[in-house]
Order: C-alpha cells, then sequence, then structure tokens
C-alpha cells in the first residue's frame, strides 16, 4: 500500500467521470469536471513527494526537499481549472436563460426548435 | 440498460487506472525518474543563488519558468473577456 | 441580504482579509502563497462585502472602471516587467542579468523580478475573482 495517494488520484478521477456520465444536470456536470482536474492535481503534487524531506523553502544546505516542480506546475493547472469553471458557469447560465431548465438532454431535444 | 453499460465502462477505467497506479514507482521514493532528473537537483542547489527567493516554488513560478506564469496570466484575462462578452452580446440582443 | 450581524462582521472583517491578502502577495518570495493565493484572498474578502453590502457599496467603494482597469493592469504590467529585459539586451523576463537587483536574501524588498512578478499577478488575480463573482452574480 505504498501507492496510496496514486489510488486515491486514480478513484477520485473514476469518480468525476461517473459525476459527469451519470448527472443530466449541467452544473453537476461541471461538478464531476472540477473533480476530475482536483484528482489529477492531486496525482502531480503526490509525484514530487519525498519522505521524509521539508518542503523547499528556506533550506540548509544539503537538506532534502520535495519536489518543487510538481507544484509549480499545477498552480497553473489551477487557475486554468478556475478559468475553465468561470466559463463554463456563464455559458449554462446563458442555456437557463434560453431554455428554462438545466437539464443537458432535455436541452438537446429542444435544441432542435430553437435554431 | 444505459446505466448499466456507463457503470460496467466506468468499472473497467478504475481497474486500470488503479492497476497504473499499483505499477507506479512508489510514493517519496527519491530515485524516482520524476525526483532524480538532473533539471529538479539543479532548482535545489541553484534556486537561491539565482533569484534570491527562499520559496523554491516562487522562483520556479517567477524567474524560471515566468514565461508560463504569462500564459497562465494570459487564460485569466481571455476567460474574463470570454464572459464579458458573453454578457455584453445577451444584453445587446435583447436591447434590439 | 439584509442581515445587521452579517454587514456589521463582514464590515468588521473585510479590512483585515485584505491586510491578510496584501501580507500573502507581498511574502510571495518568502513564504508560501505569492500572487495567486495573495490574489484569491483579497477576492475572497471583496466578495464577503459585496455579499454582505450588495453591489452598490462595492461600486461606490471602488467603481467598476477601477476594475477593469486593474484587469488590464496586472496583465500589462506583467508584459512591461518582461519588455525591460528586452530593452536591456537580454532575454524575455530576465531576472538579474536584466539589472533586478537581487538584494539580500531573506529581506522582504529582494529578489528583483520575482517580487513585482508577484505584484503585478496579485492585482490580475485579485481583480479577475472579484469581476467574475460580479458578473456570475449579478441580476437584472
Amino acid at each position: 500500500m505504498q501507492n496510496l495517494d496514486y489510488i486515491a488520484a486514480m478513484l477520485l478521477f473514476v469518480i468525476g467521470l461517473a459525476t459527469m456520465l451519470f448527472h443530466s444536470n449541467l452544473i453537476k456536470k461541471i461538478m464531476g469536471m472540477n473533480i476530475m482536474e482536483t484528482a489529477i492535481f492531486l496525482l502531480f503534487i503526490a509525484s514530487g513527494y519525498v519522505t521524509d524531506a521539508k518542503p523547499p523553502i528556506a533550506l540548509a544546505p544539503g537538506e532534502a526537499a520535495v519536489n518543487p516542480l510538481p507544484q509549480a506546475l499545477i498552480l497553473t493547472g489551477l487557475v486554468v481549472s478556475v478559468s475553465i469553471t468561470a466559463y463554463a458557469l456563464a455559458l449554462v447560465r446563458d442555456l437557463y436563460r434560453h431554455f428554462g431548465t438545466l437539464n443537458a438532454t432535455t436541452i438537446a431535444r429542444r435544441k432542435g426548435s430553437f435554431t | 440498460m444505459r446505466p448499466l453499460i456507463l457503470a460496467l465502462i466506468l468499472t473497467l477505467t478504475a481497474v486500470c487506472l488503479v492497476l497504473v497506479a499499483l505499477e507506479m514507482p512508489p510514493l517519496g521514493n527519491p530515485s524516482a525518474p520524476s525526483q532524480a532528473s538532473p533539471t529538479t537537483a539543479y532548482y535545489n542547489k541553484q534556486a537561491v543563488t539565482d533569484t534570491g527567493c527562499l520559496s523554491h516554488v516562487a522562483a520556479i513560478v517567477c524567474d524560471y519558468r515566468a514565461y508560463d506564469t504569462l500564459g497562465e496570466t494570459t487564460v485569466l484575462f481571455t476567460a474574463i473577456a470570454a464572459i464579458l462578452a458573453l454578457k455584453n452580446s445577451r444584453e445587446g440582443s435583447a436591447g434590439e | 441580504m439584509n442581515d445587521l450581524i452579517l454587514k456589521e462582521v463582514a464590515r468588521f472583517l473585510f479590512p483585515f482579509i485584505e491586510l491578510y491578502g496584501f501580507y500573502i502577495v507581498f511574502h510571495g518570495h518568502l513564504s508560501p502563497g505569492g500572487g495567486f493565493a495573495g490574489g484569491v484572498v483579497c477576492g475572497a474578502g471583496f466578495i464577503l462585502y459585496t455579499l454582505a453590502h450588495g453591489h452598490k457599496a462595492l461600486y461606490s467603494l471602488l467603481p467598476r472602471h477601477i476594475w477593469t482597469f486593474c484587469e488590464s493592469a496586472g496583465l500589462a504590467f506583467f508584459i512591461f516587467l518582461g519588455l525591460v529585459g528586452i530593452f536591456v539586451g537580454r532575454e524575455f523576463l530576465a531576472n538579474s542579468s536584466a539589472g533586478f537587483p537581487l538584494g539580500r536574501t531573506g529581506e522582504l524588498f529582494s529578489s528583483g523580478l520575482v517580487f513585482l512578478l508577484n505584484l503585478a499577478i496579485g492585482l490580475k488575480v485579485a481583480s479577475t475573482v472579484t469581476t467574475l463573482f460580479l458578473n456570475l452574480e449579478e441580476e437584472d
């Protein structure tokens, strides 16, 4: 059970995927997408972990530190995740204004009657 | 019928992913490929003298890979611009 | 929202939240955090203020055109700092080789470009988070 963090990340990813597939509510789909993003962040951060190492701040020379590179990359990923979520929410709000429902199936069915 | 197929596919995906996770190098091992790269060693050794930052993450984000950060700031700017454009287009069409 | 306790607590907490956000932004090169985390804290403070007092109070605090100006100013300041490196004959976003003083490690005003970039990112993120909230929440 050394790779517990990786397994947790993989299961979290599947949970997010299931949320996106099983729910037809668009807000819940966005939530599922966020869960999937969180799973990827967890996988990346866990891959930079070193046992018994310090956080990479103000190190004494020769001291072991965890890998700072995945943390810096995930900082980028967080911002992209926030942007995607905000834009998706804005689109969903417009869909709700137009169709009066958040159900993806209903919207897909009614889409033919609008252009 | 559809939920059943979906559940089957999801279970298969979960099994495959967990098998992959079990095959990965052990967590926290300093000789794993992601840790043993020369870039990481360079960052850990040189970050403070190169940039004067105590925090290595800040040194990477704002100095070594500042170009990445510029791209990410652009992503934020694009997102807000798109949202404002959506809002303005709706108000414009409602006013006509 | 018309809750007296929420309004008073928000009015009391607002300066401290902003102060903490500024602290995180300014110490980005010395401690965990940086422009993104500090900017989000600042933005959250403005969001709390808006939730308690409404849009009009926020816009009387800082008018709308200042928010849009901050959006663009953060990105423009970032690109300007990068161009300084080109103007002095070095690469884009060069730090000490472009002549930014590194100072003494561990002091607040040190590490040249990193400190300034954190300020730019903090300004950008704080205004973006607040504007996103205002645009998604605004009722008409």
